[in-house]
């Protein structure tokens, strides 16, 4: 299981490495207007060694496996780099080494199913939360509670669940459920924190101005929430694709991709495996990717609107 | 182009003559935890005027504006437009508009997107809203920007748009929720007098929530001030400002001096009061029932009042009060005078001196003083 946490950590830190590249500029700039070297206090050290081993354990096994995989045919799984080529990647996807290819037919429709689902319920669930009802932060913790549960462990109940029923587990049931239970949560989360700020003004001013609920809906409320159901979308996605501990047992005989990778660490002894990561971390990466560009697109064509006034 | 907008519930008010009377009988609204937020209001507001609600916050102005738009149920009691019993009514059926604190503009979508949306929602087709929304946007002369996003504009800029967006379907009442808060001092002289120009225009009713004695004062055709919920009192602007009825209103209206005294003598004309270390003040009987000894407050303008020394007879000549320069502000048209009073009912005392006859003959901050009113300009608060 430890092989392939390196692999899920990847869709996670694109929003940290964000991060890390919008502060230094902050302190040149700040160094440029004091027109001095700034004298600084022993906890910026502190936060910056603990910075540098972040990264240097986060990205460097990353740099290490995309180096590795583009090793020559005569390559090992260490370095040295024997040549380069793409040797690896022709083995992988010649399906020799593992079925990748359908390993991606499954786990890319299964967290499209499962991103729809969420956006759909967390949205729904976002919008009904802003009316106190009876019991509803009741209903809210035992929704959050779900995230501290083991993963591993709530696979397996799935798993015996479905036995005990006699129903054979698959990638579309029992691992859809299993992916549910991580990411509607995650969405019921941000979908509070992004209703939290919405302004009811605009739902009553659509109102006064004669529009029906659906109209309200479809017109006002969706297109000005629309950064923070992209997000949703994106945890929903991302968080299904890479998800591990909960998809063992229960995606049944068809592996997801990082069942999929899981069992080549078990077999494959050649750099296809880090291959294989490269390939999944670009896929993360162009889903976030295109996500963040439109939310970047939708956040300039709203200029400095004031959305929590 | 009337005709493409008109709808059944809301028809366009004939032009030419008023629209818009509204009534209210016994409008009251208690909130599920208990608070009476509008304790039965009974108010009529003539059609095509401007009024002001006007009060401290918490005092159900907002909730008042907000049941005649249709955006609060009320607990009891009728909304009544041009005789029609609304209550309970949708925004659209009651021919209402209401402009939002914030303006509450859609940021996603363009001035031109904004102002249209009332017709959108009704289905009429996209070139001809369009062509309606111009001409509105031209009235509040935005034509220039009508492309533009909300985030785009300055706040008066976003206020013309939510005037337009508002007045689109030709409402006969245009609700205003403390419009001009969001905009800084010099925005806030201009817009109120272009709000005043639009109701003229328009011939409808506005009704305005405002926290702001001045611009109130300014804009309305009546006042009704509120206290807790009640209506203080409802008057023409002068009125108010020249004859609050309580305590309360002459000190939310501002520029009034509040004294209290005891009743020692009256008749059908004057009512004498003792006030605090041998002062008296005389002022004019008005229909209120007097009684030997009550206390009465009254209450005299601050530019009504005047200032001068202390004069070496101690005693004191009907309607003035002795104190003590406390701070002086020069505002350009007039000298402002504090003067710690004598009097423990009354500690501070405000007047208003003319210029020209405050620097004739000037006191001092510390100089003892006198402050004096002719016997008409005060009158009995209840």
């Amino acid at each position: 299981m430890s092989d392939a946490e390196p692999i899920m950590r990847n869709s996670l830190s694109l929003p940290r490495s964000a991060t890390a590249a919008a502060s230094p500029p902050r302190a040149e700039r700040a160094a440029r207007v004091a027109g001095d070297v700034p004298r600084r206090a022993w906890t910026f050290y502190a936060l910056a060694a603990f910075f540098s081993a972040y990264v240097l354990f986060l990205y460097g096994p990353m740099l290490c496996m995309y180096v590795l995989s583009f090793q020559g045919p005569q390559g090992a799984l260490s370095f040295p780099m024997r040549g380069w080529s793409l040797h690896w990647f022709q083995q992988l996807w010649s399906g020799r080494t593992a079925d990748l290819a359908g390993a991606i037919s499954r786990s890319i429709p299964l967290a499209l199913i499962v991103m729809a689902i969420t956006v759909v319920f967390s949205v729904a669930a976002g919008l009904g939360f802003r009316r106190r009802v009876r019991g509803s932060s009741a209903i809210f913790y035992a929704v959050i509670v779900s995230l501290t549960a083991p993963g591993y462990i709530l696979g397996i109940g799935i798993g015996l669940m479905f036995s005990l029923f006699g129903w054979q587990t698959s990638w579309f049931s029992s691992a859809l459920g299993a992916h549910l239970s991580w990411t509607l949560p995650f969405g019921v989360l941000i979908t509070f924190a992004v209703f939290g700020r919405f302004n009811g003004a605009y739902e009553e001013a659509a109102r006064d101005l004669g529009a029906s609920p659906s109209q309200t809906l479809r017109m006002v409320v969706l297109p000005i929430l629309a950064p923070g159901i992209i997000a949703i979308a994106l945890f929903g996605f991302t968080l299904s694709y890479d998800e591990f501990a909960r998809t063992l047992q229960t995606t049944g005989p068809s592996n997801t991709v990082p069942i999929e990778i899981w069992s080549m660490t078990q077999n494959v002894t050649s750099p296809a495996i880090y291959a294989l990561g490269t390939v999944t971390t670009a896929v993360s990466f162009l889903f976030i990717g295109t996500a963040l560009a439109a939310v970047t697109l939708i956040q300039r064509r709203r200029a400095a609107a004031p959305r929590t006034h | 182009m009337a005709s493409t907008i008109s709808s059944p519930e809301a028809a366009a008010p004939a032009r030419g003559e008023p629209n818009g009377g509204v009534v209210l009988a016994g409008l009251t609204k208690r909130f599920a935890d208990g608070l009476v937020a509008v304790d039965g209001i009974d108010l009529r507001i003539e059609p095509g005027t401007y009024c002001c609600l006007l009060g401290p916050s918490g005092c159900g102005k907002t909730t008042m504006l907000r049941m005649i738009a249709g955006h609060e149920t009320p607990s009891e009691g009728a909304i009544l437009i041009d005789g029609r019993n609304v209550t309970g009514r949708s925004p659209r059926e009651r021919g209402t508009a209401m402009m939002f604190q914030n303006y509450a503009l859609f940021p996603h979508l363009s001035v031109r997107d904004n102002v249209a949306f009332a017709l959108r929602v009704r289905g009429i087709d996209r070139k001809a809203r369009l062509r309606e929304a111009d001409r509105v946007i031209e009235q509040v002369q935005l034509s220039a920007l009508a492309e533009r996003l909300p985030g785009q504009l300055s706040g008066g800029q976003q206020q013309r748009v939510a005037l337009a967006r508002a007045i689109i379907m030709r409402p006969t009442v245009l609700l205003l929720d403390e419009p001009l808060s969001a905009l800084d001092e010099f925005l806030r002289l201009q817009m109120r007098g272009e709000l005043r120009g639009m109701q003229r225009e328009l011939g409808i009713t506005f009704i305005h929530v405002t926290h702001t004695q001045l611009e109130a004062i300014a804009v309305a055709d009546q006042v009704v001030v509120m206290d807790k919920g009640r209506i203080a009192q409802s008057a023409p602007p002068r009125e108010i400002y020249a004859q609050p009825r309580t305590e309360y209103v002459a000190a939310f209206i501002g520029g009034q001096n509040v004294l209290h005294g005891q009743v020692t003598r009256f008749d059908d004309a004057c009512v004498t009061l003792a006030g605090a270390n041998g002062a008296h003040y005389v002022l004019p009987r008005d229909a209120a029932p007097v009684a030997q000894g009550q206390t009465l407050s009254f209450a005299v303008r601050r530019d009504r009042m005047g200032v001068s020394g202390e004069p070496a007879d101690p005693s004191f000549a009907p309607n003035t009060l002795g104190g003590r320069v406390r701070e002086l502000e020069y505002q350009g048209i007039y000298m402002k005078v504090s003067v710690a009073t004598d009097d423990p009912a009354t500690p501070g005392c405000v007047v208003y001196v003319e210029e020209n006859t405050f620097f004739r003959d000037p006191v001092s901050v510390g100089q003892r003083v006198r402050c004096h009113w002719a016997f008409g300009e005060a009158h009995g608060l209840a």
